[in-house]
């Protein structure tokens, strides 16, 4: 469920960056005013914790395979929304710049993805409203998967909104959702299970440390949240927007074999291929008409292109060469000092 | 599926790659923060077709990677790690992206293979930079760069807290699972009946160390933030640093550099 950076535009990633930053900053500032300074502390620490637990495996019944705790929405139980939000994003922190799960600038979109939807959305307005302070095991985890389950579909709704805004997967919406959202319903239950069996254990073994959650955030659902709820979402779907019509309009074959090469020497033939491309689509009718224009448009065309990439594809090689060589040089020097 | 043990490892040897005492190494975090940002920004900025132009990018965690004496194998290895998601997500291109980019000799070219290419360079580029960054630097100066550069400071001082209790509390994890795996045969008693209570028992015995370590913290004066030993400041060398990459990603974005090389070699040598 990362997204990488391999797969995002600088518009969606620098867009969901400033809605993430602006919300750990407020969530900070809100933690600042609390007087229990205990938290910080506490957050760090429940953050390795989760880290750890993420690396013991449960068998899953029925499959024969093996699942582990993703740890948002048990956060959020433990912690409240805010100081859950920041702990979350400090692990993802941790993966991106260690295990390089997703990147760094991917890093905004998936501390939105697996830390907002969870610790704001799904634990206020599910967890919350079923689960009570003192309500007996079953409720409990039924309001722990409903609320899993809840937040990791927004969280692959926005990764699938945040691949296609980004146009870098050729991987078409309906498809893309339609193989994200099944999946994470089944991850999501997973999730919700686990998350239940923890805290039903934890409220038998020390009901205190529940009770601190709550007491820690006296006032839920304030007017605050979900004036953070609507930014964030504001600001999710502004980036989409926003990048969605940066990547349109540039949109077109002959710009794409212009770059392909790096160069744009085919800029001016490319009108008479595009019309012949964009007709057709499928590969099987598209081979003839594709020697058959090459040779109507003349060969300057053809040469053009071969050129273009030719030129292109050595250059590559030729750069990656110096590099390497340059690599060489420095490493022997840095060696030598 | 990686063992825990291997996971613990793993970061250590990243952690310890930082202590070393090169030019790259002793420059302040916040500069190599900057400069990597800058370009994984040029290196994504590519549309999706771009794939020569990628190239050239390989200049810098090459030059980091050099100058700052990191182990090579240990790069590549991490970096091997991450391409197969790359590899997943971007499988699917060539399959629905089928419209011809260009032909070469024989054999037609469609997008969604260029674009499949150019996602994988971007994985390796942009796993590279943040790998070379954190062997440079060390995570608690890329996260005294970010509280300096106006990250808020709960956030950072609960990054570091973070930081300090994962070795404690994986190694805790990996006793347990081990322990659990000795006493389950096959597949039996790894189920989420045995998960609930043993995460559990982790968990609070945790709660209870974050309230001991605090109470040990508050008696030894802590208030809130930590204080390092090292001085590191912003001056001319970070700048030119930072200036220098800059204009260098701006130029291998617009100037397609690679272009010209290959240009000239076909010109000179056809």
């Amino acid at each position: 469920m990362h997204m990488a950076d391999a797969l995002l535009s600088p518009a969606v990633g620098a867009g969901v960056w400033a809605a993430t930053a602006a919300i750990i900053a407020s969530c900070s500032l809100r933690l600042k005013g609390e007087l229990d300074d205990r938290k910080v502390p506490l957050m760090g620490v429940l953050g390795a914790f989760v880290f750890a637990a993420q690396m013991i495996n449960f068998t899953i019944p029925a499959t024969g395979s093996s699942g582990h705790l993703g740890g948002g929405l048990l956060l959020a139980i433990l912690l409240g929304p805010h100081a859950a939000f920041l702990t979350i994003a400090s692990v993802l922190v941790v993966q991106a710049l260690f295990f390089a799960d997703g990147g760094i600038l991917a890093l905004g979109c998936n501390i939105m993805n697996l830390g907002f939807f969870p610790a704001f959305v799904a634990y206020p307005l599910i967890y919350r409203k079923i689960a009570g302070p003192g309500s007996e095991p079953v409720r409990l985890s039924l309001a722990a998967i409903l609320a899993a389950v809840f937040g990791l579909q927004l969280g692959a709704l926005a990764v699938v909104l945040q691949t296609t805004a980004s146009g870098i997967s050729a991987l078409p919406f309906s498809s893309f959702l339609l193989l994200m959202q099944p999946i994470h319903l089944a991850i999501g239950i997973g999730e919700g299970l686990v998350t239940a069996a923890v805290v039903a254990f934890v409220h038998k073994a020390r009901p205190e440390i529940l009770q601190a959650g709550p007491l820690a955030s006296p006032r839920p659902g304030l007017p605050f949240s979900r004036l953070l709820l609507s930014f964030g979402l504001a600001a999710l779907f502004l980036g989409g927007v926003v990048s969605w019509f940066a990547s349109e309009q540039p949109d077109g074959l002959e710009w794409a074999i212009a770059r392909v090469t790096g160069g744009e020497a085919l800029a001016g033939q490319a009108d008479g291929l595009h019309g012949v491309l964009a007709g057709v689509q499928e590969r099987l009718s598209f081979l003839p008409d594709y020697s058959f224009a090459g040779r109507q448009a003349g060969e300057a065309a053809g040469e053009a292109a071969l050129g273009a990439s030719l030129s292109g594809g050595v250059g590559a090689m030729l750069s990656l060469l110096l590099v390497g060589l340059l690599g060489l040089i420095l490493r022997r020097r840095t060696q030598a000092v | 599926m990686r063992s825990i043990e291997g996971a613990v490892i793993e970061f250590k040897q990243l952690d310890l790659l930082a202590n070393g005492n090169t030019a790259l190494h002793r420059l302040d975090a916040r500069a190599k923060v900057l400069a990597t940002l800058f370009f994984i920004l040029a290196v994504v900025s590519f549309d999706r077709y771009a794939l020569a132009p990628l190239f050239p990018f390989f200049l810098y965690p090459v030059v980091l990677a050099s100058a700052g004496n990191l182990p090579l194998r240990f790069i590549a290895a991490r970096i091997g790690v991450v391409i197969p998601f790359a590899v997943l997500v971007g499988l699917f291109n060539p399959l629905f992206d089928r419209g011809i980019l260009l032909q070469l000799g024989p054999f037609p070219i469609s997008g969604g293979m260029v674009s499949f290419a150019s996602i994988i360079v971007r994985a390796v580029l942009t796993v590279g930079a943040a790998v070379c960054l954190l062997g440079l630097t060390g995570f608690v100066a890329v996260c005294q760069a970010l509280e300096r550069l106006g990250a808020p400071r709960a956030f950072t001082v609960q990054l570091l807290f973070l930081y300090r209790y994962i070795f404690v509390l994986a190694e805790e994890a990996s006793r347990v699972s081990r322990a659990r795996t000795l006493r389950s045969f096959g597949r039996q008693g790894l189920g989420l009946a045995s998960f609930g209570p043993l995460v559990g028992h982790l968990l609070v015995r945790t709660w209870l160390r974050a309230e001991r370590i605090h109470m040990a913290m508050l008696a030894r004066g802590f208030r809130g933030e930590f204080h390092t030993r090292q001085v590191s400041r912003f001056g001319g060398l970070e700048l030119a640093y930072l200036l220098i990459w800059s204009a260098l990603f701006l130029l291998l974005r617009f100037a397609a550099p690679g272009q010209w090389l290959g240009g000239f070699l076909l010109e000179f040598f056809p």
